[in-house]
């Protein structure tokens, strides 16, 4: 009898982390957290093998994950007042009330801080970074700038820019040239994602009176923006493959994707649309994939 | 119409193979035939990737014509560059010059049957010659018989070209739905033979 008792009690327990695990997913946005930790490793993978360096290779991802885990969380509960007048992202877990506000900030916190704890018990210069990063995105752009002016973006993109830059300093000791090049072709890449978001979702942030490109300089110039950031963006890929020492094979595949690129770019100025916007964003995110592939084969 | 999930793993093969291709290429080429052959798979990788992006409506766009001529024009200028060495610049001036004079046609608008007999001449040549070339080399024993893969590519790029150029021409041979219907198979069986033939000859 107590048996079975305590059997139903430990399955309804599991029952409820289950539902807080389904609650917590949607708040550290999957998808764009796992596109960062990936461009942490494969910045990793530029400089060291994996399969000889397995250890570092799982504190790399666990530090990137709890880290950029947290930092997300610190921003969705920031930006709570904002998400609940959006109707992209009403129904997210804090502002449908879902999850409750202190402990959405305790969560935040706890895992920022074991990801930090984490990179700087592997690496001090990685726990730097790392630190660098969490501070350009829940300080300087969720808190300070966000709601103030358009070119958060810019300082916010820094800290989308920085796993990468992270990964490569954990595997050679120091930031070099290619690290940073290697930032800048993600830091130049974020537009594509954010600009065209703001576009597809204009009325959305207007209502919650989030100042973006398209409602300060409007479609055209943020348009161009997307194409300009783009082509910039393949140059710094290209730019930081040979610096790598990429093979002549793997640089021509990438010159080929890169002219893909700069003509859905020149598209983009000269015969602007939404589907051909929508479509520089997918194209620009299966470039940056791709490249990121070839650096660590 | 509506793309099929087949459809779209169909080209996610074809780009792949293009991109293996453009990522091996060809042992002991020099800089021109490299970059030819870089060009043709590098216009399958990348129209298979905005055909699985934007759907098969790009086709409808007047620039599929000038690029769909850009596959067998760069293919046939590598294949002469790399086995007729008497020819290879004439033949070269012969591709850029055609391929202008396709660009022209379309950019200003040429009567239809101009544009027309621009399309064939260029297809017809280019594809005879990426089809008869391999089959010479075979036939005389300079290459091995797993040659003829190329021929075969060359004919599918004929059929493709043939169907994309005569659809955009406003005189297709199948219906529109017909041609969107079978172009992935197309795509990834001319590119499959294409990557075989380079491959298993060398």
């Amino acid at each position: 009898m107590q048996f079975t008792t305590t059997l139903i009690e430990s399955s309804e327990q599991m029952k409820k982390v289950l539902t807080k695990i389904q609650l917590y997913w949607p708040l550290i946005k999957s998808l764009q957290t796992g596109l960062l930790v990936a461009t942490g490793m494969a910045g990793y993978m530029t400089v060291r093998c994996p399969v000889f360096n397995l250890p570092t290779m799982v504190g790399l991802f666990i530090s990137l994950v709890t880290s950029i885990s947290g930092s997300t969380i610190l921003n969705m509960w920031w930006d709570r007042d904002i998400d609940a007048k959006m109707r992209r992202t009403q129904q997210r877990p804090l502002p449908s009330n879902k999850i409750s506000p202190r402990e959405a900030l305790v969560v935040g916190l706890v895992l920022s801080f074991v990801g930090m704890g984490l990179a700087t018990t592997i690496d001090a210069l990685f726990g730097l970074i790392i630190f660098a990063g969490l501070f350009f995105d829940v300080v300087i752009y969720t808190i300070w700038l966000k709601r103030r002016t358009c070119w958060s973006i810019v300082l916010g993109g820094i800290s989308g820019a920085i796993p990468i830059l992270a990964g490569r300093a954990l595997g050679l000791g120091s930031i070099d040239w290619i690290g940073i090049v290697l930032a800048l072709g993600i830091l130049l890449w974020i537009p594509t994602h954010i600009l065209t978001f703001s576009m597809r979702y204009f009325a959305d942030y207007k209502a919650a009176c989030v100042p973006t490109f398209a409602s300060v300089y409007g479609f055209t110039f943020t348009r161009a923006t997307i194409a300009i950031s783009s082509v910039l963006a393949s140059l710094a890929m290209v730019g930081a493959a040979w610096g790598i020492g990429m093979t002549w094979g793997f640089l021509r595949l990438l010159g080929v994707l890169s002219i893909g690129l700069l003509l859905l770019a020149f598209t983009m100025i000269f015969r602007p649309s939404e589907k051909v916007n929508f479509g520089l964003f997918k194209y620009a995110s299966l470039y940056m994939l791709s490249s990121m592939m070839l650096m660590v084969l | 119409m509506k793309m099929s999930i087949l459809d779209r793993i169909l080209l996610l093969i074809a780009t792949l193979l293009a991109a293996y291709q453009i990522a091996v290429g060809i042992d002991g080429l020099s800089t021109v035939p490299t970059i030819a052959y870089s060009i043709a798979f590098g216009v399958i990788l990348v129209a298979g990737l905005l055909l699985i992006i934007f759907g098969l409506e790009v086709l409808d766009s007047p620039i599929v014509a000038i690029v769909s001529s850009l596959i067998p024009l760069s293919l046939a200028t590598g294949l002469v560059w790399h086995h007729l060495p008497f020819f290879k610049v004439q033949y070269l001036v012969f591709a850029i010059l055609w391929l202008l004079i396709i660009v022209i046609t379309r950019v200003l608008h040429a009567p239809n049957k101009l544009s027309l007999f621009v399309l064939i001449v260029v297809h017809g040549i280019a594809g005879l010659t990426i089809f008869l070339l391999p089959v010479i080399l075979v036939l005389t024993g300079r290459a091995l018989p797993r040659y003829l893969f190329v021929s075969a590519g060359g004919a599918l790029i004929g059929l493709n070209g043939v169907l994309l150029a005569l659809l955009n021409a406003g005189k297709p041979l199948l219906s529109h739905e017909s041609i969107f219907r079978v172009l992935p198979g197309l795509l990834l069986l001319m590119t499959a033979t294409l990557v075989a033939g380079f491959a298993l000859s060398t």
